[in-house]
């Protein structure tokens, strides 16, 4: 009774949360014509799985595509290149200045963006970097370093040093024993920090509508808005185009959702 | 970690080299695009800038004083408050409520978890849009679901009237914050050691009982998380506010980071000091957040260990 009980309130809390989405689907199925009918219908009557294909080979849609792809590709590559040392030399190594690192990486976490979005587009704007793949290749990988300093951390500091010992002692030398024990081992952690450093970039909406102002700097988040505006609106492109950016991200975030929320509140969980 | 035996003060001077060397990267892109752009952002608060952007120099405190001189701030500050702590608190207790469900097992416990990681992992932007379009009164699912259940008699404009746009927003908030928190309760539950809740089951003690006396005060490192993490998070949110307020023209539905956009990028004023001043009160108040937090948690800097994150 309790067990069915609690069942059904799972499946529930699921529709739920689903049902927006189900909306989402269920309009990027819709033609054209049937955007607009009252009332409203929740499923098409013709079905237009087509919108789909209609966005795939929508050259804007390939540009923004492209863009976020370069754009979180290069700062996920920035982040871990940047993060894995210092994750690691601070998990084995105290030294001067340590704990400063380790706080101003945790306050760097807690700004996002947004609250500087002013100073960053008055700093590129004087580097003459707006409308650059720099400057927003940057601006993402330094806002989310911290989370994969922290969870590489985390995983460096769990294996033994003993292990890493004995492997340089055992001829592989220092840095064999960085790249055939230590990476290996932590490997879970690079994943979740890749993933996690990727998706934030996919998903990365102010820094981006702010300094790709041309149009063939946009990417997904601030491109897809051009769908539906005063002028012209495409709910079903504009949906079809956000299904496909979401689809593969849930997928990516459920693959780490062991690790997230020690990630995310470093520094406070033991 | 073990402690290390006392380094001879030259071979702490040679590993200040060596630490620099390995966190260099690290420290290089925070310097060049957190701190500096805090420095970029302080110094355009004091100055004066042409319609195009152009420094014309500096004023002084000039732009503070025309912040507070703000006819819109009130409001402003009022909708901040509102979005914030309706958003925060109603997360918090909706999310303590579905981590005790999911803490429990039942059949499809992984598909329900799974599917509570959509809203997380969707773009904030995406989501935002979506809810535009659910939201809308013609052709929006919302004003059907509830005029045919017969909850309202005819359909609201909820984005476009001045009494629903910022509680339909505070949902968007609401909705978007509560799989984050959920999973932060389940890794609080998660840490509570099962004895503690068979002495409690000896003493014969209620469901309710238990959950009040034992688990809310075990979970109270974990809320504090929550909520001050919160806090900030919906403090900076941009794209739900900046999305499903579109339509309304002025800034009666503005947050402080809306409202420091719009003077920044898009009203007719197009006022970088302005806007900068209203930046720098932003980074401000979150650095309070951010105190509040550092102060709350217990601070770890030694090995937080991977095994012991939920």
């Amino acid at each position: 009774m309790r067990r069915a009980a609690l069942t059904a309130a799972g499946w529930a809390l699921a529709c739920v949360v689903l049902a927006p989405y189900a909306v989402m689907l269920l309009t990027a199925l819709k033609p054209d014509a049937e955007l607009r009918t009252t009332p409203p219908r929740l499923l098409p009557v013709l079905w237009r799985p087509e919108n789909f294909l209609d966005v795939l080979g929508d050259p804007d849609f390939a540009s923004w595509l492209r863009v976020s792809l370069v754009v979180a590709t290069a700062s996920t590559a920035i982040v871990v290149l940047a993060a894995a040392p210092a994750a690691y030399y601070t998990a084995r190594h105290r030294f001067p200045g340590r704990t400063a690192f380790l706080v101003v990486v945790l306050v760097t976490q807690m700004f996002s963006p947004t609250a500087l979005v002013v100073g960053l587009y008055r700093q590129f704007f004087e580097l003459d970097l707006v409308n650059t793949y720099a400057a927003l290749i940057l601006t993402n990988a330094a806002f989310n370093l911290a989370f994969a300093i922290w969870i590489l951390r985390a995983f460096f500091a769990s294996i033994p040093r003993e292990i890493e010992e004995a492997a340089a002692v055992d001829g592989c030398g220092r840095a064999g024993a960085l790249l055939r024990v230590v990476l290996p081992l932590s490997l879970p952690g690079l994943v979740t920090a890749v993933i996690f450093a990727f998706i934030a970039a996919w998903n990365e909406y102010i820094v981006a509508l702010t300094l790709m102002t041309a149009p063939e700097r946009k990417p997904l988040t601030v491109g897809i808005t051009t769908y539906v505006t005063a002028y012209v609106q495409h709910w079903n492109h504009l949906f079809a185009a956000s299904v496909l950016a979401i689809v593969p991200v849930v997928v990516l975030f459920a693959l780490i959702e062991r690790h997230l929320v020690g990630g995310l509140t470093a520094g406070s969980v033991k | 970690m073990r402690a290390e035996a006392p380094a001879p003060a030259r071979a702490v001077k040679g590993r200040r080299w060596e630490a620099l060397l390995w966190l260099g990267p690290s420290l290089a892109l925070i310097a060049g695009v957190v701190f500096y752009p805090a420095v970029a952002l302080v110094h355009a608060s004091l100055g004066r800038y042409s319609i195009t952007g152009v420094y014309q120099g500096s004023v002084g405190a000039d732009n503070y004083v025309r912040l507070l001189q703000q006819p819109a701030l009130s409001t402003v500050l009022t909708n901040t408050v509102v979005w914030v702590g309706a958003v925060v608190a109603v997360t918090v207790v909706v999310s303590l409520a579905l981590a005790q469900l999911l803490n429990q097992p039942f059949p499809g416990r992984a598909l329900v978890r799974w599917a509570l990681i959509v809203p997380w992992a969707a773009s904030l932007i995406m989501t935002s849009k979506l809810f535009v379009w659910i939201y809308d009164y013609y052709f929006g699912a919302l004003n059907r679901l509830l005029t045919s259940a017969g909850v309202l008699a005819r359909p609201v404009d909820w984005l476009g009237d001045d009494a629903t746009v910022m509680g339909a927003m505070i949902a968007v908030g609401i909705f978007v914050s509560l799989p984050f928190t959920t999973y932060v309760v389940l890794a609080g539950l998660a840490s509570i050691p099962g004895e503690v809740y068979e002495a409690a089951r000896v003493d014969g003690a209620s469901r309710w009982a238990t959950y009040r006396r034992l688990t809310l005060p075990l979970l109270k490192p974990a809320l504090l998380v929550a909520v001050v993490l919160n806090v900030i998070y919906v403090f900076n949110s941009f794209p739900i506010v900046w999305t499903l307020n579109d339509r309304n023209p002025g800034f009666a539905h503005d947050t402080m980071v809306t409202f420091m956009y719009k003077i920044a990028f898009k009203s007719a004023l197009r006022d970088v000091g302005l806007a900068a001043a209203l930046g720098v009160v932003n980074v401000l108040l979150i650095l309070v957040a951010v105190l509040a937090y550092l102060r709350t948690v217990r601070w770890d800097d030694g090995e937080a260990a991977a095994s012991g994150r939920a």
